[in-house]
């Protein structure tokens, strides 16, 4: 790990100022960012905390009854406190493991937006609102392909907006080293339709599976979902081909309709 | 009762309290005073010539205090290989040089280039930055076919090709081919070991110190064998003396093998504390670990069963490509050719047995012996054919491996070992009850109504532990002696420190061996403590690997205090003024036989202390005794082991339900030990079959660098406690050693890999996958998958 100087803002407008700062980095969680500086891949100036900000912190129910999560709020609160959307607790309650749930927060994973990640999946498939210190980015609009985002150089995720589906669950097959998601499916069904969207599998990072998406809108059983989306454009590594990601993509598609309460 | 003092009581593990509360003393916890960093420059290729190395910029650079390359090594010895294969031709293999630091050439990702030492480790790491490298990239050669193919790229210019040895062993060409010839039916499998990274908890750390002031060495490491290091370093690479050179191995947490070798590293931090005249640290990082540590397994093999009309084995022929990497480690040469065509007969009396193995340099890491060594290969080759051998000929493997049974013993193998006791239908009879093989039907059943297919494994082995008779093992190469050795010092008011040259890194000596020595004196095992790992401490004893602690070093530990008994006999006979042929010893009493003429332990010991009354005339006053102990024979393990799986034909996903061993390992000191040795290597097993894969691309680089993709087992790999039966009392004593013991470390590790492979296989035909009859470790989802779809 190289030097660097850590400050430690108690309100967002702070925190954007330090950002403001040549070679600056905004640290969340550190589940990512921390190994990286470690391994000398990151030489940041200045860490700018964001863990010290009470305001950006906690779950609670919006006036249209979604589910705002604060930026900096740890998988762990999510899994313990997000209880009007049961799917997406469960999803940050099987993040990780203790230690990084404890740690690691929804804005952070959601501004790295790694391709095995789970947070990305939910939160395109609940068609959530990404609010940033400057303004609302609809989940659709938000997601740019592996480890790219909408998210300007210095802009702070405070918050992210989960309108409640009717039924939805999140199924995650594990990569068995990492127990990242090789693929993990979210499904979620709203009054207007369904929405799938698949994390782990491509090599575009998140995406939604419109085919599968029509299919269940219409019907929505594990019947319903079609047969496996093509390999191309899949991961393949020593974890798995993309052909196989494919196929894991239907088979994690229709648990997750099963299971969707 | 149980009992729950001396040899067979369950007694817990006295050095757990210090190790569970923090209080272990390991290396990395050794702190010299001003001590200086290294940080090792590591090649990021797989292969390339070095052209120019500088280091100007880096030696200005704060807190530097010396920077070294390969010419500092240049009047240096290589690090040595312990084992000399002599191949079909009787020439001896190829020994290329294994610098301390690369010369020339850069032959594996993570080979040192550089060694930049300094006040702090982030100095040193940052003043390895600037160093400017100028190595021009050559072709990598990672796949052993490819290395041996005529006009490779060669990873040692100095020698005709990347073969080390071709080594062919067991019966002869003739007789094997005949016994094939004549088969009613030969089953053959190709199949790949695969290569694994030990992952010992503790990575591996060096401190070396000098004192200017007597010209004496230290080096604090963390090693399974701190004499071996001693012997090695000392007299091959650094040209030390032996009484100029201190090695200790303190707490060590975890070696599997991995930590017996002499490495690079040791000898360089040894030699530049006397360079820099100050002590100089290294603490490896887990990254670091991964391309530095010896891997372990990495062999490509065809084996081909013969079998008569009756599926009698007639014949066994293997050939394998073993991977030695880009330099011989310490052991290397011996795992695919002694450790492991020695026990291609396994538990059958197949008469014709032939091993055929190339040793092949590639750039890569050095492989060396990995808990089991040699024996997990052998036994994964067998225990896969004859269960292929089954399948194809429609038969029962339970039966079919029984009718194929060694019965009688001794028994003299076709490769060259002489097992001396076992009783393989005792363990196999243990394993069917503890299985509960009648009740299969019904779990399938209940499995395939939850779209799962369910399969059983069963398999046997065999091993070679007790390492080793001196006198074989160096007839086949051997440059060492493999005795071992214990000095058992009585102190004057009884009490006992026990010096021996085993060494434990998990295993649970400082338990076990006092309650060997508490049964003999009939006295308290809290009177009797153990010391090891400081060759300042401890007699020339050569560690611990190879199963064989309590067989070998204990059985020096039995010897030693048997010369004390003697001894205690003659001083108490005459405190009791009786014939020392009178004495006897019990319950921590010396005895008149056949009166109540007594005298204690304690008073026995401070009279050879404080000799006013004593037999001078006859006997040294004091009460220690030294003995060496070298085996007359190997010992031999053996059992069987059975598992279920459930296979999740959606996915590929597969989990062990149910694992049951039934071991013979001999005698038994401490029954929960022994069980905990072979759940924890049933553990590693399960990470072999399943999950764990140390790849390369094919330019050598390592794709599986950190756990991020190389998959360790967890606990929920493996199946509860509940499930997970390991059973050790079938009990064939060795017959060679005084305690009867075999060794019991490296079992789970051997026996279980093609247990859950067979178990897996099963599965699949059960679900009509019937054209699947080998799948490749780690048995991963997208394997499984991929081979039920054909792909």
């Amino acid at each position: 790990m190289y030097s660097f100087d850590i400050q430690r803002p108690t309100t967002i407008a702070d925190a954007v100022a330090a950002l403001s700062t040549d070679e600056a980095l905004p640290l969340g969680g550190g589940q990512t960012l921390i190994p990286t500086l470690k391994q000398r891949l990151s030489a940041p100036s200045v860490l700018v905390s964001l863990g010290t900000i009470a305001e950006i912190k906690g779950v609670c129910t919006g006036d249209d009854g979604a589910v705002c999560i604060g930026g900096g709020t740890t998988h762990a609160t999510v899994a313990r406190e997000a209880s009007s959307y049961p799917a997406l607790a469960d999803l940050a309650g099987h993040i990780g493991d203790p230690a990084v749930r404890n740690r690691g927060t929804i804005g952070g994973s959601l501004a790295n937006n790694d391709p095995s990640a789970c947070y990305p999946s939910a939160a395109l498939a609940s068609g959530a609102t990404i609010v940033t210190n400057t303004r609302s980015i609809a989940a659709d609009d938000y997601f740019q392909g592996m480890f790219a985002t909408a998210l300007n150089e210095g802009e702070i995720i405070t918050e992210v907006r989960f309108p409640v589906p009717e039924k939805a669950a999140y199924m995650k097959f594990e990569q068995p080293a990492s127990r990242f998601a090789l693929v993990g499916v979210f499904v979620a069904k709203y009054a207007d339709g369904v929405r799938v969207a698949v994390t782990g599998a491509s090599e575009n990072g998140v995406f939604r599976w419109t085919e599968a998406e029509a299919a269940l809108s219409s019907n929505f059983s594990a019947d319903a979902v079609p047969a496996a989306p093509s390999g191309d454009g899949m991961i393949s590594d020593l974890h798995g081909s993309g052909a196989y990601r494919a196929h894991l993509v239907a088979v994690m598609t229709k648990r997750a309709v099963a299971a969707a309460r | 009762m149980p009992k729950d003092h001396g040899i067979g009581a369950s007694q817990k593990r006295r050095e757990d309290v210090r190790f569970l509360t923090g209080a272990g003393n390991y290396t990395d916890d050794i702190n010299v005073h001003g001590q200086a960093y290294v940080h090792f420059l590591r090649s990021d290729m797989a292969h390339g010539k070095i052209n120019n190395i500088d280091t100007s910029a880096a030696e200005g650079m704060p807190g530097v205090v010396r920077i070294f390359t390969g010419k500092d090594f240049e009047g240096v010895g290589g690090l040595p290989c312990g084992w000399q294969v002599t191949d079909k031709h009787g020439e001896p293999m190829k020994e290329p040089a294994h610098p301390v630091l690369a010369q020339g050439k850069v032959r594996h990702v993570g080979d040192p280039i550089a060694a930049v030492v300094a006040d702090s480790l982030e100095q040193a790491r940052t003043a390895a930055e600037a160093i400017v490298l100028d190595i021009e990239e050559l072709p990598a050669v990672v796949d052993m076919a490819k290395a041996l193919e005529a006009g490779s790229t060669k990873v040692h210019d100095d020698l005709a090709d990347n073969l080390c040895y071709d080594w062919q062993f067991g019966t002869d060409t003739e007789t094997t081919d005949a016994a094939f010839k004549n088969a009613a039916h030969v089953t053959t499998l190709e199949l790949v070991n695969n290569r694994l990274v030990a992952n010992p908890m503790e990575p591996r750390v060096a401190v070396g110190d000098y004192s200017r002031a007597n010209d004496e060495h230290t080096l604090y490491t963390t090693s399974q064998n701190p004499h071996v290091i001693r012997l090695l370093m000392g007299a091959f690479v650094l040209g030390i003396p032996e009484h100029k050179l201190r090695v200790v191995a303190p707490d060590v947490g975890g070696g599997f093998g991995t930590k017996i070798f002499h490495y690079a590293e040791e000898a360089f931090c040894t030699f530049a504390a006397k360079a820099c005249n100050r002590p100089v640290k290294w603490t490896s990082t887990r990254s670091e670990a991964f391309m530095s540590d010896a891997h372990g397994r990495d062999h490509v093999t065809k084996i081909e069963l013969a079998l008569d009309k009756d599926n009698n084995f007639i014949g066994v022929r293997t050939d394998t490509m073993a991977n030695m990497g880009a330099y011989l480690s310490t052991f290397s040469s011996s795992v695919p050719t002694w450790l492991h065509g020695t026990l291609m007969a396994g538990n059958y009396k197949t008469p014709a047995v032939q091993v055929n193995v190339k040793a092949v340099f590639t750039n890569t890491v050095p492989v060396d012996a990995y808990r089991g060594a040699g024996r997990p290969e052998a036994t994964f080759q067998l225990e896969r054919v004859i269960d292929k051998a089954a399948r194809e000929l429609g038969v029962d493997p339970v039966q079919l491996r029984r009718q194929n049974f060694i019965t009688s013993f001794p028994y003299e193998t076709p490769v060259a070992v002489a097992y001396d006791t076992g009783d393989y239908h005792a363990t196999m009879d243990k394993m069917e009850e503890l299985m509960d093989i009648p009740g299969f039907a019904a779990r399938r059943a209940e499995s395939e109504k939850n779209g799962k297919l369910r399969g059983m494994g069963i398999n046997c082995f065999i091993e070679a532990c007790g390492i080793a008779p001196s006198n074989l093992v160096g007839q086949l190469g051997a440059r060492a002696g493999l005795y071992d050795a214990a000095t058992v010092r009585v102190n004057a008011t009884g009490s006992i420190s026990v010096m021996v040259g085993a060494h434990s890194h998990g295993q649970g000596h400082e338990t076990v061996f006092p309650q060997v020595v508490a049964e003999m004196l009939g006295i308290d095992e809290s009177m009797v403590d153990i010391v090891h790992g400081d060759t300042s401490k401890i007699p020339f004893g050569m560690g611990t690997y190879g199963s064989r602690s309590l067989a070998v070093c204990g059985s020096a530990m039995v010897r030693a205090t048997e010369k004390i008994i003697n001894k205690a006999k003659k001083i108490a006979g005459h405190l009791l003024e009786a014939s020392d042929s009178d004495i006897e010893l019990k319950d921590g009493q010396f005895t008149v036989a056949g009166t109540d003429k007594s005298v204690a332990w304690g008073d026995v010991t401070l009279a050879a202390y404080v000799p006013h009354n004593y037999p001078l005339e006859d006997i040294e006053p004091g009460l220690e005794e030294t003995a060496f102990y070298d085996p007359a024979n190997f010992t031999y393990p053996a059992g069987a082991y059975a598992c279920e799986v459930e296979v999740d034909p959606d996915t590929g996903k597969v989990t062990i339900e149910k694992f049951v061993s039934a071991d013979d390992f001999g005698n038994v000191v401490n029954p929960m030990i022994v069980e905990g040795q072979v759940h924890g290597g049933i553990a590693q097993g399960i990470g072999q079959a399943l999950l764990e894969n140390c790849a390369y691309d094919e330019n050598g680089q390592l794709l599986s660098a950190s756990y991020m993709d190389y998959a360790m087992p967890r606990a929920d790999d493996i199946p509860h406690m509940a499930s997970y039966v390991v059973d050790h009392s079938c009990q064939t004593p060795c017959t060679h050693n005084p305690l009867g013991v075999k060794g019991c470390g490296e079992a789970g590790a051997i026996g279980s890999p093609p247990t859950v492979v067979n178990a897996v296989i099963d599965a699949l035909h059960s679900g009509g996958h019937t054209h699947v009859n080998h799948i490749d470790m780690p048995v991963s989802p997208s394997r499984v998958w991929a081979a039920i779809n054909g792909q």
